[in-house]
């Protein structure tokens, strides 16, 4: 029995030494119990440094700010801001992306990447529009639209793919409170314990 | 072949053919890239290389060039990303030009969504904030004092091997095929260093993190992948990180799509949900055929591609030759790979050159006995999670033909008895 039991943890041990080196070679061994907990390095952020670059929004509204438009005043704004890259009717121009106008109801995109993918039929979440436009559009001016402005093209986008209605004022509350067509088209990564080959995913 | 005007005197076919007689150690680094720009994106290829300079007949009866302050290639070789000219665009590394697993710092390649950014280290900083216990701001300096680690990991682009996908030619070189993958010595700060400065509080699952670029591009990153091997990283290949990598610091998450890997970084806020930017919902999703579309699919499958022989090689005759290729997971380590010479019907262990760590790419090689004869050269990699590259036709048959990244199916090159090599994406 005991030389069983010797036989056998003697590979155990081996392998235990393995991975304890392997754990010491990918979290080095200041993260352990050798160092100190903290290093005191950096310094305390105040409210005001993190307001001016605390400027994303999440699907639930967080982050959006006050203000508010409609979407026949974003057409002015996309007409100016965003139409020279995106096309009048956001047809879109390579390598700007189209935006509008995609087909809907057959969410058959793997089919044919020539489908395109526009903010109707594959944008999950509306607050996605005003996070991007905010932190990245025009491209040639980002961050120069005002908050009403950025609502107010924010809307003109979705009432042009039919999913707000003229005259819609949106602001934080109703923003975050739309549903997106393509909202539950996304399923999270499978792919992990695929092994590849035949067994891909 | 249309790009054939362009053709500058010297082409790697020639040096091949040349390297071939002679019985040297074959060069494989001489590539023009003219031929490089087909079917890519709409951008301006790379200029033309310059002609080649004059040698002297005998170069050890005259003293050569003087010291420098900065070295440069020889004028010889002209090793190019491309495309190149646009600010919202993608530049490709030269694979079929570079050896062993390191790219050139000047030649990993670019995929920048609003231009490269002038960043003044001095005045950079990296701000933590949200579920901590301390939010807390970093200079470039600050991020250097804390234990440092070095380690090689790749970086490719989800979308590297689209065009071989979906608009495949015969003309295709390896940049084109698969360019989007570079191959780095990393220096930085593990990021849980940094998180643990803060202080973590309960229920941060997520992350965002910012880049410092005019578009302030931001994905959201699981904590715990952000504790794991994650680092923020200041240099790259025994040099600081070069503004179009990063500079002065760049998140590096090994293994995961390469738009993660946020450069400039300026700014990590910790959540309890992922925040859904623009880059991880509209773009940097796959759809697949069940009409659903797959959403954070962080890790790059492995891929293996042959370098050379490749389109425009030509094999200046039957005999032997070396099968070269790079390797890579973002699951974990290579363990195996295999080469066909036969179109896939029999396959081959390839010998594996280079220290094998990681998420980091190998090389990999194995010499072959041509016979003149047609055939399609195939490679194949295995990883350490069990993982086998599939070939295209499997890929194909689970995600569609109209899916989007995550290309890793196995790349063919057709040989000709003319010894020319062209490229062959349905395997």
């Amino acid at each position: 029995m005991s030389a069983r039991i010797g036989s056998v943890s003697r590979p155990i041990i081996a392998c235990f030494a393995l991975l304890a080196a392997c754990k010491v070679d990918a979290r080095n061994d200041y993260l352990g119990d050798k160092s100190p907990k903290e290093f005191g390095l950096g310094h305390a952020a105040s409210a005001t440094q993190i307001a001016a670059e605390n400027i994303d929004v999440s699907p639930n509204g967080e982050g959006l700010p006050a203000g508010s438009g409609t979407p026949e005043q974003g057409a002015t704004v996309y007409a100016g801001a965003c139409a020279s890259c995106h096309g009048a009717n956001g047809e879109g121009k390579p390598p700007y992306p189209q935006l509008l106008g995609g087909p809907r109801g057959n969410f058959n995109f793997a089919s044919d990447f020539k489908i395109p993918r526009t903010i109707g039929n594959y944008w999950p979440y509306a607050t996605t529009l005003y996070d991007y436009i905010r932190r990245a559009m025009p491209l040639t001016a980002p961050g120069t639209l005002t908050a009403d402005q950025t609502y107010a093209v924010t809307a003109y986008l979705l009432n042009r793919e039919g999913i707000v209605p003229a005259g819609t004022s949106l602001d934080a509350k109703s923003l975050a409170a739309i549903v997106m067509p393509a909202r539950d088209h996304f399923v999270r990564d499978d792919r992990r314990g695929s092994t590849g080959g035949k067994n891909v995913r | 072949m249309d790009e054939s005007s362009s053709q500058p005197p010297i082409t790697r076919r020639t040096l091949i053919a040349g390297a071939a007689v002679a019985g040297a150690g074959v060069i494989l680094s001489n590539l023009p890239v003219d031929a490089q720009q087909k079917g890519t994106a709409p951008q301006q290829p790379a200029a033309a290389p310059p002609p080649p300079p004059t040698a002297p007949a005998d170069p050890t009866k005259a003293p050569g060039a003087p010291t420098t302050a900065v070295g440069e290639r020889s004028p010889f070789v002209h090793p190019q990303r491309a495309p190149v000219g646009e600010i919202t665009g993608t530049s490709f590394t030269p694979h079929q030009d570079l050896e062993g697993t390191i790219t050139p710092a000047d030649l990993h390649f670019t995929r920048i969504h609003a231009g490269v950014p002038t960043i003044d280290p001095a005045k950079h900083t990296l701000l933590i904030h949200g579920l901590v216990d301390r939010a807390i701001e970093f200079t470039v300096a600050d991020l250097k004092r804390f234990p440092s680690v070095t380690r090689a990991h790749f970086v490719e682009c989800a979308g590297n091997g689209r065009s071989a996908y979906r608009t495949p030619k015969p003309e295709m070189t390896p940049q084109q095929v698969d360019g989007m993958m570079s191959n780095s010595e990393w220096t930085g700060v593990p990021l849980d260093a940094l998180l643990r400065e803060a202080g973590v509080k309960s229920g941060a699952k997520w992350l965002l993190a910012e880049g410092g670029d005019a578009c302030l591009l931001a994905r959201s990153v699981p904590i715990a992948k952000a504790r794991d091997d994650a680092l923020v990283v200041w240099g790259q290949n025994g040099e600081p990180l070069r503004p179009e990598q990063g500079f002065p610091i760049r998140l590096l998450l090994p293994g995961y799509e390469g738009n993660m890997n946020v450069k400039w970084l300026r700014r990590i806020k910790l959540g309890t949900e992922p925040f859904m930017t623009r880059w991880e919902t509209s773009k940097y999703t796959d759809p697949l055929p069940d009409g659903k579309a797959r959403i954070f699919s962080f890790e790059m499958d492995a891929k293996s591609l042959i370098t050379s022989p490749a389109y425009p090689d030509k094999l200046s005759g039957p005999g032997w030759w070396p099968i070269r290729g790079l390797a890579w997971s973002g699951r974990g380590r290579i363990t195996r790979v295999d080469v066909s010479t036969d179109g896939g019907k029999t396959w081959l262990s390839a010998d594996l050159l280079t220290q094998i760590t990681p998420k980091a790419a190998v090389r990999f090689e194995r010499m072959w006995r041509w016979d003149g004869n047609e055939t399609l050269l195939m490679s194949r990699v295995i990883d350490d999670q069990g993982y086998v590259q599939p070939t295209m036709a499997q890929l194909k048959a689970v995600r569609g033909p109209g899916t989007d990244y995550h290309f890793n199916g196995i790349r063919g090159w057709r040989v000709a008895r003319d010894g020319s090599v062209t490229f062959e994406a349905n395997t």
